[in-house]
């Protein structure tokens, strides 16, 4: 299976099943490389659909306190983008199916080299690229390595976008388009679902590509109500609080299992119950 | 005019017209952040291009340089310090002389204007030293704003006398304790202040970088120092200067007083960075000297930077400069060679803030000492005729107990 397929086959299978997908965000090498496998089995034995894994950044200044100290206790123990990408090649040991993409910021990127990076990227397994502080208008470069190699590239939209921000975006996205719902940082504000549900139809409408919902999902309650409109549910922060709070990888995975299975099983019955 | 000095006059004038349209600056600058933040920078960037447009805003602005900051700040030639180095006749630009008591309350003003008419009650900033963030507090106060400064721990300890004027002046300052816990992680906070709470908030960089508009509308309001001193020397000297020398840490006093200089291309431009313990270390501030371009703080620009992409932590024994990238437009005057950077260490640095002080009696900033310090290097081999101007950026009443301690004495 190509790379590019394996996220528009899942969201094409979400779809065809009438569910909504479930996006789980976790740092790389946070706390440690080993841990981070681990747990990336864990999230999709829990029922995640798609995986992103962040690639940890000294200066992450689109994300809240957790996923900042995430990336800090990650680079404190030697992470960086190509041991990332050797954590991809890990898990597609095991893993053939889930789609994973890569989250994080331009300038380890950039320092690896376009070209290089994507052709690193996709030789081991992964789907799709989101660089945070990369804007559409900035992007043409890097959309181009990444798609020679067939990754998708996946970009933000905010509720302040603008028509015309949409469309910049349109032009580049591939895969998913991934809606920021609070004017804020990663984990800071609890999601407002009533203000974004005829967002998401009209983005859906705008760009073609399903849309999954992110920053401020944090209980199952607030995941199955995105879920209700929202092609996917992305969480990110309230994963990486539990990582930063399990004693060792068994007991940490066992509590991502459980926790994402809980959003798994309240989402699926919200889509039953409409 | 002959053909070649001809092609570099178009050349200078190509330089003096940008950024283009999204904030570039050749291949630097641009607006390297998150969705989240591209409208309120669009919304910044037309209301900044309607107050330019506006001979009411420029009124006003000019109004609270001449009267509230003290301009024009004198032009003093420093006759002593002259005949001592033997060379070159060294002119100060005295920006320690405006209130507050360095240039960054010049684009304060100019920002806490542009805040007033967007009708933001709420200003946040960022401060390495402490002076932007007390130029900050202090503008506020004025108009009546609420302030909040985020500023490093780590600076908080070596810069208490400006935390404490902050605070008199009404600014809640707010130490950052991530990352290296200095001025790009303060920096990082206030970024996500402001995404958090764009409504009610502006937020006044403090020097000419950050994603686009800042850059320019910073360099815009800075850009009084370098048409003062360009006007200064053609009515007192007759002619323009030779050589003109700033500190750069963001580099926002070098681009005030470098951006009305880039057309004449008789003037040598030439930037100093904080070398730290030397740049052979690796314990510096000069990502100029010795960096790679890439992307951090919504920008394009030399950074100082691991094999990974990692932002590393710089080195400088003055606050004001320990930053690891610098300005988008410097970087283009580097590759574009119309400025040249060099770098000085701490201990040269040191040797230019007492020099200045025992001959001059004028205590600088240690920010500014790295300029001075280049000047002790250069002006002994350059002509008696030859007109060095130097950016005094700030006085250095802040600095003297670092320098106190780094001399081993308790006061």
């Amino acid at each position: 299976m190509s790379a590019v397929n394996r996220i528009e086959a899942r969201f094409a299978a979400l779809a065809a099943a009438g569910r909504s997908g479930l996006v789980t965000f976790i740092t790389a090498g946070d706390p440690a490389p080993e841990a981070t496998l681990a747990f990336m089995h864990a999230l999709v034995r829990g029922g995640a659909d798609v995986l992103e894994l962040g690639v940890p950044f000294s200066d992450p200044m689109a994300d809240g306190p957790t996923i900042q100290r995430a990336s800090e206790r990650a680079l404190a123990n030697g992470m960086n983008l190509r041991k990332v990408l050797a954590l991809v090649e890990a898990f597609r040991q095991t893993d053939e199916r889930t789609p994973v993409v890569l989250m994080g910021y331009l300038n380890p990127v950039e320092r690896m080299g376009y070209e290089d990076f994507a052709r690193a990227a996709a030789a081991v397994g992964a789907d799709g690229v989101l660089t945070v502080d990369l804007p559409p208008e900035e992007a043409g470069h890097l959309h181009q390595a990444v798609r020679a190699e067939g990754l998708s590239q996946i970009f933000l939209l905010a509720p302040t976008s603008s028509p015309s921000r949409v469309e910049a975006v349109r032009r580049f996205a591939n895969g998913f388009v991934y809606y920021v719902s609070v004017k804020g940082v990663t984990g800071d504000k609890a999601v407002e679902v009533t203000e974004i549900s005829a967002r998401v139809s009209d983005l859906k409408t705008a760009t073609g590509l399903p849309i999954g919902v992110g920053f401020g999902v944090r209980t199952p309650a607030s995941a199955a109500a995105v879920a209700k409109n929202a092609d996917a549910v992305i969480v990110g922060s309230a994963l990486v609080e539990i990582i930063e709070q399990a004693v060792d990888t068994k007991g940490g995975a066992d509590a991502l299992e459980h926790f994402v299975h809980g959003l798994r099983v309240a989402m699926d019955e919200t889509r039953a119950a409409a | 005019m002959n053909a070649s000095t001809e092609i570099e006059t178009t050349a200078a004038s190509v330089l003096t017209q940008l950024p283009d349209e999204f904030g570039h600056f050749g291949p630097y600058g641009g607006k390297f952040v998150a969705e989240t933040l591209m409208a309120p920078l669009a919304e910044l960037e037309a209301a900044y291009r309607e107050c330019l447009a506006d001979p009411a805003f420029i009124a006003e602005f000019e109004r609270d340089l001449a009267e509230f900051v003290g301009r024009p700040s004198p032009l003093y030639h420093a006759e002593r310090w002259s005949r001592e180095l033997g060379g070159a006749q060294i002119y100060l630009k005295r920006e320690d002389l405006n209130h507050t008591g360095a240039h960054k309350i010049n684009n304060t003003i100019g920002q806490a204007l542009v805040a007033r008419r967007m009708g933001k009650r709420r200003i946040i900033a960022e401060t390495g030293a402490g002076q932007h963030g007390v130029a900050t507090a202090t503008i506020a106060a004025r108009f009546g704003m609420s302030c909040r400064v985020y500023m490093g721990a780590h600076d908080i300890q070596r810069q208490s006398l400006n935390v404490f004027r902050m605070k008199l002046l009404g600014a809640e300052v707010m130490p950052v304790t991530s990352g290296s816990k200095t001025l790009k992680d303060a920096l990082n906070e206030a970024l996500r202040d402001w995404v958090s709470n764009v409504d009610d908030t502006f937020y006044i960089i403090g020097t000419v970088a950050g994603p686009h508009p800042y850059p320019a509308m910073v360099r815009d309001f800075q850009s009084v120092i370098g048409r003062e001193t360009r006007e200064q020397c053609l009515a007192k000297l007759g002619r323009l200067p030779d050589s003109v020398v700033a500190c750069v840490g963001g580099g926002s006093n070098a681009m005030g007083i470098f951006h009305p200089f880039l057309a004449d291309t008789s003037v040598k431009l030439i930037g100093v960075e904080a070398g730290g313990d030397g740049v052979e270390t690796g314990r510096h501030s000069a990502p100029l000297s010795a960096g790679i371009p890439g992307v951090l703080h919504g920008n394009r620009t030399y950074l100082m930077q691991d094999e990974d992409g990692q932002i590393i932590e710089t080195h400088s024994i003055s606050a004001g400069l320990d930053y690891p990238g610098v300005g988008p437009e410097h970087a283009w005057l580097k590759d574009s060679g119309r400025a040249s950077y060099v770098a000085v260490t701490d201990d040269e640095a040191l040797q230019g803030f007492h020099a200045l002080t025992r001959m001059e009696g004028i205590i600088p900033a240690l920010e500014s000492s790295h300029a001075l310090a280049h000047v002790i290097k250069i002006a002994p081999t350059l002509p008696k005729d030859h007109i060095l101007v130097v950016n005094l950026s700030g006085r250095g009443d802040k600095d003297i107990p670092t320098v106190a301690t780094r001399e081993g004495i308790t006061l």
